[in-house]
């Protein structure tokens, strides 16, 4: 299955690097979420895949650790930060750009290049 | 002895000050302070001298063993103590010379913080710190030639110093870390013990190659010494104390230095000996050709610093006594001829030799420092030149056949040395007066100081010869290694070496007598026309263009030119390597995987793909939506149901957040044609290929995390939770979490005013 999902991620990554070379703007919002879930799927994926074992103490149990096997909670970690932090970014760049498209009337990446006012 | 680099700082900060207070008295104040500083290192000499050198070591960055350390050894002291001596004098001259200047202080900062690097790099026994104060004279260096900054020729001269000895510099740092390496220290005195091991080190050439090239270019060798010339529109003290007498002296001070480690393989005498043979007729012969009083002397001190050079290559007993012999006549006569240049400048506006004649009845005390360095300079028996050049004969004569070229090219050296020491300190004054600039006058005693006492220096040294011995042995044992037993003498009764000088000073005569003949013979134009310095010019020049192509190639101003530039470059160099490390990356047989694996797996790139077809953008949004629901079933199945259940809610907000905006954005438009959304997708699948390359190599290797086991063994005795990723997120990684919300409360303020904000609205404004 790592095989699979590897194939998974480069064609996210391909995907978003797509996206992120168009001139308009509205594409590039979306190469950048689509970029954030390559990330996040890669981050998984290379911390192992351990099916169906979430890091879970069971509460009934005497355990007073986790025992194997389980699936690596720092990957998890570390994704669920990115992928919240993914929101914040992509909300932010959304009103950003709707905010660009009203004040410099255009939406080509390539008219956009100098920062002095037309 | 660090001490004194400590009240040399000291010294250097606060002179501004001491000039506000002390006005036209800054001048002897300094020559005071620093004259005090002399003293104090001249309290060393008997324990030198007796072979008990002094070593100081403060560690600084000791896994790397880099240590601030400094080492008192008879070299050091010789060169220490013409540093503060010729320091003292000069810092006398300047402030008559530049007397009612707005920016003494400032000159005055920069000459004793130059005074103090140096002194720095003479001491420095580590060879990390050796380079912080050599860059540190660089860089006063230009700090004090471009000192007149409103002078065009000033800066450029300024920089083109700087750039060919910190050029060289970064070389020789490399040479360093080179040295460091092979021989486990980078303590000079440490390394000294570990000489014949280097030599046969395999490192040993690119080493000294790189070592070699900061000392040339430094020491203004031949094809470097283009810069020395240039640096003559610095003010006269900085031409007779940096350029002349002590910071030029650098690059051979550290061959001096590095000779018991590094020298006496064939390719170390075969470099030094033809650099600096070529440097001292070429730097002689220059000297010939130029009218200009500075631009004479500062070709005669390439001259001699390729004899040093050349000196330190034979590394013979008898060479290197000489080299240090000649390191203190030079210091001595050519400071003194400098300021007088200075003087003379001073008093009639004339820098060019032709014009300057019959100055002794009006100027008769800078007259006779003049004559007098002169006589040093020719090598005129009584003076400390002559006896310096027996030496140098007596070392070369030593050397039978193989040194016969070498012999012929010090004698013609020599002989040129001669004519432009009467050129310079003979003929401006004496015959018939001319018309000046000025009405010429003495100078007041600020001005003859100086040159008078160093002058008087060679004589005395001259007369004495046998009192010079002590410190001359130190100097020679600690460059050789060895110790050494020199003999000076006044007068060495009659033998071939004496027969040379004779005929050298003769012939020199006979050149000046020539002089003006010569002069027009030789097409001085020419020369320039295709000398190092137009070198320097065409390189720089060249790099100017290359770097203005590439701004023009890399710096587009489109954002996907950018992207594809970022991507090509990391898809060429990491692909690179994962094909060099791995191989062609094995596909994992592993575990075959379940439909609804499949399915999973296979919805998410092809919702990809139609975000990216789509042009409605509606379509996008969804097929956008459905790839990050796709991904949170995938978290669910592969055990982590908070990814997927965080996943569920973000994509569901982002969902709506987008149909909120959704018609509010640009529509989605085609503006690129195919050919180049075809370049576009290439690189994209490039970029693509790579990151499934990477993560199959990194899934292929054995990996278990080493940290995950300590989350699984402390979650619930130290952070009493059962759900390891949450008591990651808000225990032992909270401080992480706490930076997140932070993010996450400056986009939501971002969000809130960049929707507040409207163009053109009056009312505060966010």
């Amino acid at each position: 299955m790592q095989t699979v999902l590897a194939f998974v991620v480069g064609g996210l990554y391909a995907a978003s690097l797509y996206m992120m070379l168009r001139r308009s703007i509205t594409k590039l919002i979306i190469g950048l979420a689509l970029l954030g879930h390559a990330a996040n799927l890669l981050i998984l994926t290379a911390g192992r895949l351990v099916p169906g074992q979430p890091p879970l103490i069971p509460s009934t149990s005497e355990a007073t650790r986790l025992e194997p096997p389980y699936a690596d909670p720092l990957p998890q970690a570390l994704i669920l930060t990115a992928i919240v932090i993914g929101f914040g970014v992509q909300a932010f760049a959304l009103v950003l750009i709707r905010r660009t498209y009203e004040t410099v009337g255009t939406d080509d990446l390539d008219e956009m290049r100098s920062t002095d006012r037309a | 002895m660090p001490e004194s680099l400590l009240f040399g700082f000291a010294l250097a900060a606060f002179s501004p000050l001491i000039h506000r207070f002390a006005r036209g008295a800054t001048g002897w104040v300094m020559g005071a302070l620093v004259a005090g500083l002399t003293v104090r290192f001249a309290l060393y000499v008997p324990a030198i001298t007796a072979g008990n050198p002094v070593r100081t070591c403060w560690a600084w960055v000791p896994p790397l063993g880099v240590n601030v350390s400094f080492y008192l050894d008879g070299l050091s002291l010789l060169f220490a103590l013409l540093i503060c001596g010729i320091g003292s004098l000069v810092a006398i001259y300047a402030g008559g010379s530049l007397r009612g200047h707005p920016q003494l202080g400032r000159f005055y900062l920069y000459l004793l913080a130059f005074m103090t690097s140096m002194l720095g790099v003479v001491l420095a026994d580590n060879l990390l710190t050796l380079y912080v104060f050599w860059e540190l004279t660089s860089l006063t260096s230009y700090l004090l030639i471009g000192f007149n900054h409103e002078d065009s020729r000033a800066r450029q001269a300024a920089l083109q110093a700087l750039l060919v000895t910190v050029a060289g510099g970064l070389a020789m740092l490399a040479g360093f870390v080179l040295l460091g390496l092979a021989g486990g220290s980078f303590e000079i005195s440490v390394l000294s013990g570990r000489g014949p091991a280097l030599r046969e080190h395999a490192t040993y050439l690119p080493l000294l190659a790189l070592i070699l090239a900061g000392a040339f270019t430094k020491s203004a060798q031949f094809p470097f010494h283009f810069w020395l010339p240039n640096a003559m529109v610095a003010p006269t003290p900085v031409s007779a104390y940096l350029h002349s007498s002590t910071m030029v002296k650098a690059g051979v001070y550290l061959l001096a230095r590095l000779s018991p480690v590094l020298a006496d393989t064939a390719a170390w005498t075969a470099a030094l000996s033809t650099v600096g043979a070529v440097t001292m007729v070429i730097g002689a012969t220059l000297a010939l050709l130029h009218t200009d009083l500075k631009r004479i002397l500062a070709y005669t001190t390439i001259s001699v610093l390729g004899g040093l050079t050349l000196l330190l290559g034979l590394g013979t007993s008898s060479a290197v006594v000489a080299a240090m012999a000649l390191l203190v006549a030079h210091a001595l006569y050519k400071a003194a001829l400098f300021l007088v240049a200075g003087n003379v400048d001073h008093a009639t506006g004339i820098r060019d030799v032709r014009q300057a004649s019959g100055l002794a009845r009006v100027m008769p005390i800078t007259a006779a420092a003049a004559v007098l360095a002169a006589m040093s300079n020719a090598g005129v028996p009584a003076s400390f030149g002559f006896i310096s050049k027996e030496l140098i004969y007596e070392a070369i004569w030593g050397l039978s056949a193989r040194g016969l070229p070498l012999l012929a090219a010090t004698f013609l050296a020599n002989a040129l040395l001669v004519t432009t020491a009467i050129l310079v300190g003979v003929r401006p004054f004496f015959g018939r007066r001319t018309a000046m600039p000025h009405m010429p006058h003495e100078t007041p005693i600020a001005l003859w100081l100086g040159p008078l006492v160093l002058a008087l220096g060679g004589l005395v040294l001259g007369l004495v010869p046998a009192r010079t011995e002590p410190m001359l042995a130190a100097a020679a044992t600690a460059v050789e290694g060895q110790p050494a037993h020199p003999h000076l003498a006044l007068w060495p009764g009659f033998n071939v070496v004496l027969a040379l000088s004779a005929v050298t000073v003769l012939g020199g005569i006979g050149l000046y007598l020539a002089w003006e003949r010569v002069r027009r013979v030789v097409p001085l134009a020419t020369i320039t026309r295709f000398g190092a310095d137009r070198g320097y010019d065409l390189t720089l020049e060249a790099m100017l263009r290359f770097g203005t192509l590439q701004t023009r190639v890399l710096q587009s101003g489109y954002l996907r030119f950018y992207l594809i530039i970022i991507i090509l470059t990391v898809v060429s160099l990491a692909g690179w390597a994962l094909l060099k490390g791995e191989g062609v990356v094995k596909l994992l047989a592993g575990r075959w995987p379940s439909i609804y694996e499949w399915i999973i797996a296979g919805l998410v790139p092809l919702a990809a793909l139609l975000a990216i077809l789509s042009q409605s953008r509606l379509t996008a949004v969804i097929a956008l939506g459905t790839v990050g629901y796709g991904l949170a079933l995938l978290y669910l199945l592969y055990g982590a149901p908070d990814l997927a259940m965080t996943q569920f809610a973000i994509e569901t907000l982002t969902v709506v957040l987008f149909v909120l905006v959704v018609y509010r954005l640009p529509p989605l438009v085609r503006f690129a044609n195919w050919p180049s959304r075809v370049r576009d997708a290439m690189v994209a699948l490039a970029g693509g290929a790579l990151m499934t390359g990477l993560l199959l190599a990194a899934t292929a290797r054995p990996g278990a995390s080493s940290l995950s086991p300590f989350y699984a063994e402390h979650s619930l005795s130290d952070a009493y939770g059962r759900n390891v990723v949450n008591v990651i997120l808000v225990d032992f990684r909270a401080l992480d979490t706490l930076g997140e919300i932070t993010v996450l409360t400056v986009a939501a303020i971002g969000v809130h005013a960049l929707l507040r904000l409207l163009p053109g609205r009056k009312g505060p404004r966010l």
